[in-house]
């Protein structure tokens, strides 16, 4: 009998929800559907949809997902989209949260394998991850 | 240039103001009409950072904005007046002479009736729509620069294309 290659060394994946995506259409649905597809650690990430909702709505809405899966991290798509303005004043009253503003699919994918790691902590890593993934390539690059 | 736009939309800066119309008519400041964020710095130190650095910021009340606008709208630049509400707005179309009110984007609330993807009413926000128009104010929905702005009257009839 030989011993399989694969899969033998690797901690346990961490299968909780550790933090919420949130952005503008179905950003969110999107890349939490990719990182499942590639890692198969979607379940880490909660996926939150803002269409229709006023600003008050949207921060009520993030607020709620986060208490009720107690996670201290948010991960939205633009700077001045309405998630990371909602997320702003969320923070504000929560010392031990962080948001990553600008989050791609390097960043959530470097996010669900940091298990040594806090949250928070996973989540700036990670987010220097997802800003060094972006290069640019041909026409005289 | 001048104020090339004057907004209703609830979110105020957001993606769709900063990236969807900034970008593509160049806009290099925002005038962010709205009482609480007038009075309040943490509110507007938070704006401020949704816009990129090449972008100013400008925040006044009601009041502060009819006497202000004329200096705006004599601006190099283009600019956006946003507000986040249609009582705001027309008290700019009263003592400003605003022409052109775009509904970019009023949303779910209790009370309110949908009437497009991105525009929810009550009965007396349809009203206000109304006595915009009644003024002088041409009111079309657009949430984007690429969708075909709606008329008022489809707005209310709930005629999205």
């Amino acid at each position: 009998m030989s011993s399989p290659i694969v899969g033998t060394t690797e901690s346990t994946p961490i299968v909780g929800p550790r933090a919420i995506v949130a952005g503008h259409g179905e950003f969110a649905a999107g890349l939490v559907s990719a990182v499942q597809q590639i890692t198969g650690r979607g379940a880490q990430l909660i996926p939150v949809a803002v269409n229709k909702l006023s600003v008050q709505d949207i921060e009520d809405l993030l607020r709620t997902r986060m208490v009720e899966a107690d996670v201290r991290v948010i991960f939205t798509d633009l700077q001045a989209g309405s998630c990371t303005m909602a997320s702003r004043r969320i923070l504000r009253g929560m010392d031990d949260a962080v948001l990553i503003a600008g989050a791609n699919l390097p960043t959530l994918l470097d996010f669900v394998f940091a298990e040594g790691r806090t949250a928070p902590e996973a989540a700036r890593h990670a987010a220097e991850r997802g800003r060094a993934a972006i290069s640019a390539h041909g026409a005289g690059a | 240039m001048t104020l090339v736009l004057y907004r209703i939309d609830d979110r105020l800066i957001h993606g769709q103001v900063v990236v969807g119309w900034g970008q593509p008519l160049d806009i290099g400041f925002i005038v962010l009409v709205d009482d609480m964020v007038a009075a309040s710095e943490w509110e507007q130190d938070l704006y401020r950072m949704g816009v990129p650095p090449e972008m100013e910021v400008y925040f006044h009340s009601a009041t502060d904005a009819i006497a202000a606008l004329p200096k705006y709208r004599a601006d190099s630049r283009k600019g956006i007046l946003l507000t986040g509400d249609i009582a705001t707005m027309r008290r700019l179309v009263d003592g400003a002479a605003v022409n052109a009110v775009n509904v970019g984007g009023i949303h779910s609330r209790a009370g309110r009736i949908q009437r497009m993807r991105y525009v929810f009413l009550t009965p007396q926000e349809e009203q206000e729509l109304r006595d915009l128009a009644a003024r002088g104010a041409t009111v079309t929905a657009q949430d984007v620069p690429g969708a075909r702005p709606v008329s008022l009257d489809d707005l209310i009839a709930g005629a999205e294309p």
